[in-house]
């Protein structure tokens, strides 16, 4: 039975962004990068994309441009996820290119529902085998998913979905701030982050700032403990083009403006050259 | 007074569907549009949720996605999304759940998709979960088939007491706001059948936009024409909408 990995004597360590990669990502590692339309980890996902991490099982629910940008670039050898679209604007082009085509590899897809996924991340924080919930009733997608099952409550007899927890070797995620003891505060529209760090065994947080002390704020702030994280990097507009509640907005013109960078392969990796592999490790730790 | 689109026309018609008693899970897109419409003309009152997390929200301009920022800010509340499912969602706290119909239709074999559409996100539990289900969405034989090649969301199935049969105890979808009618379940077989047509919109028309034979319920009436303020309404929300999104 796995136990939750960060024990009470760990303690988050500030690392330059390339340093934190390096030190809790793998080849063939399952990572989780999450953050539900709000605090997408997108630098740490560019800098896992210029490392050139390979055969990742990526979790997430919404894939977003994070995923179709790690997928395009071939990052990724299966993919977990709920709803694989550009939001409000239509297809994940360079998803569909790896399913439809096969291209840049083969992509292997695990589907769940958005209830399925953050069950399954809120069982993993929980350290139960599997999460259960009144799911999938009727859909085809316990057809093409083995991992979508049924368990029959011992009280009342009924049937109900189970899908498997998500214990991921790493969680992604962004936050507005950490303090000078490594605790981390996230608000907002908060998503699964909070679940996902708690399932996993490390986990990376890039923040907006690192400030000596939170100040006033409300008792309900959501605020991961320094000795629940693994690293600790300081990443401004790391969430662009996603947002950071308090700092910056979500950047919708540069996600409709994605569609057409994304369809060609050749457009995209023009894009992915100029604005990704180019930059400086230095620059983007700041 | 015939100058609106269809989508225009779709819109006001889904709106009209709501109340300010309603607890609405709102789809992006068209549901979003039509939520947002009701909650400026007719209904104030009504509460808006985003699977997001974001409960009783009053966005100024349509959010592009399901978590933008304007969603929190104009926000009762906002909570997890994994509490949002469970105990929102889950726990029969929602009246209508709106739903466009991109999220509910998938094209070609799943193994290997020629077209590999985004998958069922949070509709196949909010089909079953609310207490009724508006769907909108353009008609046309492509998206109106005959039979789902496959289901992501379930509707009546194969009609009758298919839901019961599966346990599950909500209504499902209750009406089919289109750019050409208005479609509800017959109260036997469960299959939707016209209820209203838009003005100006033939049956011959309507059956060439969709994939079965239609059936007509036994009085049909014309949909009322969109009025002056609705149109009003919607249109500066979507004009700020745009300008906001173009920034």
């Amino acid at each position: 039975m796995q136990s939750a990995s960060q024990g009470a004597r760990g303690r988050s360590m500030v690392l330059p962004l390339a340093a934190a990669v390096e030190e809790c990502i793998r080849d063939g590692d399952s990572v989780a990068m999450e953050g539900f339309t709000h605090l997408i980890p997108f630098a740490a996902g560019h800098e896992v994309i210029r490392q050139g991490r390979k055969r990742l099982t990526l979790y997430r629910m919404t894939p977003d441009l994070i995923y179709d940008q790690l997928i395009g670039m071939g990052a990724a050898e299966r993919l977990v996820f709920s709803w694989g679209g550009n939001p409000g604007v239509g297809s994940l082009h360079r998803l569909r290119d790896a399913v439809e085509n096969g291209w840049p590899g083969p992509l292997e897809l695990v589907e769940h529902s958005h209830a399925a996924m953050a069950n399954a991340y809120d069982a993993g924080a929980a350290n139960l085998p599997f999460a259960m919930l009144r799911g999938y009733v009727g859909t085809d997608l316990p057809g093409v998913n083995p991992n979508i099952r049924s368990v029959r409550c011992p009280f009342t007899g009924e049937q109900l979905a189970a899908v498997p927890a998500i214990r991921p070797e790493v969680a992604v995620i962004h936050a507005q701030k950490a303090d000078a003891e490594g605790n981390v505060l996230l608000e907002g529209i908060v998503g699964v982050q909070k679940q996902a760090v708690l399932a996993a065994r490390r986990s990376i947080v890039t923040v907006e700032e690192l400030v000596e002390d939170f100040g006033p704020r409300s008792p309900n702030t959501v605020i991961l403990p320094a000795w629940t994280v693994t690293a600790i990097s300081v990443a401004p507009r790391g969430a662009h083009p996603s947002y950071a509640h308090g700092y910056y907005k979500r950047d919708n013109g540069f996600y409709i403006a994605w569609d057409k960078i994304a369809r060609e392969r050749d457009s995209f990796l023009a894009w992915m050259r100029e604005h990704v592999l180019r930059q400086a490790k230095q620059q983007v730790n700041a | 007074m015939s100058d609106y689109t269809g989508n225009e026309i779709m819109t006001v018609v889904a709106a009209r569907a709501l109340r300010n008693e309603d607890v609405c899970f709102v789809g992006i897109g068209a549901p979003s549009a039509a939520c947002n419409l009701a909650r400026l003309t007719h209904a104030p009152k009504i509460t808006l949720i985003y699977e997001s997390g974001t409960i009783a929200t009053r966005p100024d301009v349509l959010p592009l996605s399901i978590g933008d920022g304007e969603l929190c800010d104009t926000a009762l509340t906002t909570v997890s999304v994994p509490e949002m499912f469970r105990y929102w969602l889950q726990g029969g706290r929602i009246t209508i759940g709106f739903l466009g119909g991109a999220q509910i239709d998938r094209l070609g074999p799943y193994a290997r998709p020629k077209v590999r559409l985004p998958g069922g996100g949070g509709a196949p539990e909010i089909a079953t979960q609310c207490a009724q289900i508006f769907i909108t969405m353009a008609q046309s034989p492509r998206a109106f088939v005959d039979k789902l090649e496959f289901i992501t969301s379930f509707g009546h199935g194969e009609g009758g007491d298919h839901r019961r049969r599966l346990g599950i105890h909500t209504q499902g979808p209750t009406k089919l706001i289109t750019d050409l009618c208005v479609m509800e379940p017959d109260p036997v077989s469960r299959e939707m059948c016209v209820a209203s047509i838009h003005p100006g919109v033939t049956r011959e028309q309507l059956q060439a936009a969709t994939g079965w034979p239609l059936k007509f319920a036994s009085s049909v009436t014309e949909t009322p024409a969109p009025t002056t303020r609705e149109l009003g309404v919607l249109r500066e929300l979507q004009e700020r909408t745009r300008r906001a999104h173009a920034a």
